[in-house]
């Protein structure tokens, strides 16, 4: 018997962004949304370039970069199964300021950012909630940044 | 040297306040500051302790500072401690090679104690360590592992180094995780070898899968890293009676007569280094320290 392929409606309700938003959020955002894949060493995500992408991921390792002098591509951060990547669709000037790189094959969701917008704005209850949901994750991430920023494991000098 | 297990005959008691001369009879750099020395003592006398117990360290002439045993009780091999280079005393304990001679008292404070009811029964088990934080636990782990083997329960190690070179135990991490023990490993910052995870190592608890309602949790590092983890383990539904860390301040004495590892009610030489979070651990860590 050959599997009948999960829709969009049903992988979007699996991810937690979604996962028990009132109203049918799934179903209102499923238009929006793509199934895409990434070879390792692909890149999401570039530096500069237009913001129009949120990608949720399904499997897989996505590395957060930026670049300095003689120091290449410095991960600051990865993001796995279950987590985003990509907020700079949400507000003006939509520009990444980070590479977003696969460290494995990732499969993940692509949702249409201008999409998504338009959705939260027609229905301003969807809007809310899914702000409330991305501002959580956006705490989460600065305070993870927060407490990596302060060197927990470097020489405290003591002893 | 023999280094006898919990259960088995007690060891004529040492003066806990004269240090003990013990022999390095192993000397092997972990990482760039971190070296694991083995030690016999210098009389023969056998060596016993508790997992999560530690040590006051004497380098002669130079000082003594408290190290937690990064071995296990019991055997097999020697008495080890892992010593990071932060300081004078340290520094001088990591520059002692084979031959060498140094001041051991001990073994001092509570464990991590392995042998309560919900672990022996099969609870998983979910250590938490940050950077040199993974030797107190090395043994404990070892001794998990054991126990996983034998299918007396599932264990999760979870760790945070500063980069992928700062990684302790690395072998035998790779080791543990070729046996079927979940190893998850986070560094601060990576670098383009690096294909694991970045960022705090909470973030390797949703991936864990263990069992939050019935999970033990043993975490030692940076307080604020176990502060962060006590929580986010409480956040995701384990009891915090269950989980334990280990305290540090700043241990002189050993048998809590001197106070100066006084945190509020409790003397940490004497009262820890392992203390229940849910009890007055909890509180203690929130207070600001002047």
């Amino acid at each position: 018997m050959v599997p009948v392929p999960e829709s969009m409606a049903g992988l979007l309700a699996a991810q937690p962004l979604f996962a028990g938003l009132p109203g049918g959020a799934a179903e209102l955002v499923a238009g929006c949304g793509r199934n895409v894949a990434f070879d390792p060493d692909r890149l999401l995500l570039a530096e500069g370039d237009d913001a129009t992408t949120l990608y949720l991921i399904r499997r897989g390792l996505v590395a957060v970069e930026v670049h300095g002098p003689d120091r290449g591509g410095l991960v600051v951060d990865t993001v796995g199964p279950g987590q985003v990547v990509g907020w700079s669709w949400l507000v003006p000037p939509y520009r990444w300021t980070f590479d977003a790189r696969a460290v494995e094959p990732v499969g993940a969701i692509a949702i249409d950012g201008a999409c998504l917008r338009g959705k939260a704005d027609d229905d301003p209850a969807f809007g809310y909630a899914l702000l409330q949901r991305i501002s959580t994750l956006l705490l989460d991430r600065l305070q993870s940044t927060r407490l990596q920023l302060l060197d927990l494991y470097g020489d405290d000098g003591r002893r | 040297m023999t280094v006898v297990a919990d259960t088995g005959p007690a060891p004529v008691p040492r003066h806990p306040l004269t240090p003990a001369v013990f022999r390095v009879v192993g000397r092997r750099v972990e990482t760039g500051d971190v070296v694991t020395l083995s030690l016999e003592a210098a009389d023969g006398r056998p060596f016993g302790f508790r997992h999560g117990q530690f040590n006051m360290l004497t380098a002669f002439g130079v000082g003594e500072v408290a190290i937690s045993m990064s071995s296990a009780p019991g055997g097999p091999g020697p008495l080890e401690h892992s010593i990071r280079d932060v300081g004078p005393v340290s520094r001088a304990l990591c520059a002692l090679g084979v031959g060498d001679h140094l001041g051991v008292r001990g073994p001092f404070g509570t464990g991590w104690d392995l042998d309560a009811p919900a672990v022996v029964a099969g609870a998983d088990v979910v250590v938490v360590a940050g950077g040199v934080g993974l030797a107190p636990l090395r043994g404990a782990v070892r001794h998990l592992a054991a126990r996983q083997r034998r299918g007396g329960g599932r264990l999760f190690v979870l760790v945070g180094a500063r980069s992928p070179d700062q990684v302790l135990f690395a072998d035998e991490l790779e080791r543990w995780r070729l046996e079927g023990i979940h190893v998850g490993v986070s560094v601060d910052v990576g670098d383009p070898s690096w294909k694991g995870t970045v960022g705090v190592v909470t973030a390797l608890l949703p991936g864990a899968g263990f069992d939050p309602a019935t999970a033990v949790a043993l975490l030692c590092g940076p307080e604020i890293m176990m502060r962060f983890t006590a929580q986010a383990l409480v956040d995701r539904g384990v009891d915090a009676d269950s989980i334990r860390i280990s305290l540090e301040r700043n241990m002189q004495c050993g048998v809590g007569l001197c106070g100066h590892c006084q945190l509020g009610p409790l003397l940490l030489c004497r009262d820890g280094p392992v203390v229940t979070y849910g009890g007055v651990a909890a509180e203690l860590l929130r207070e600001r320290q002047r």
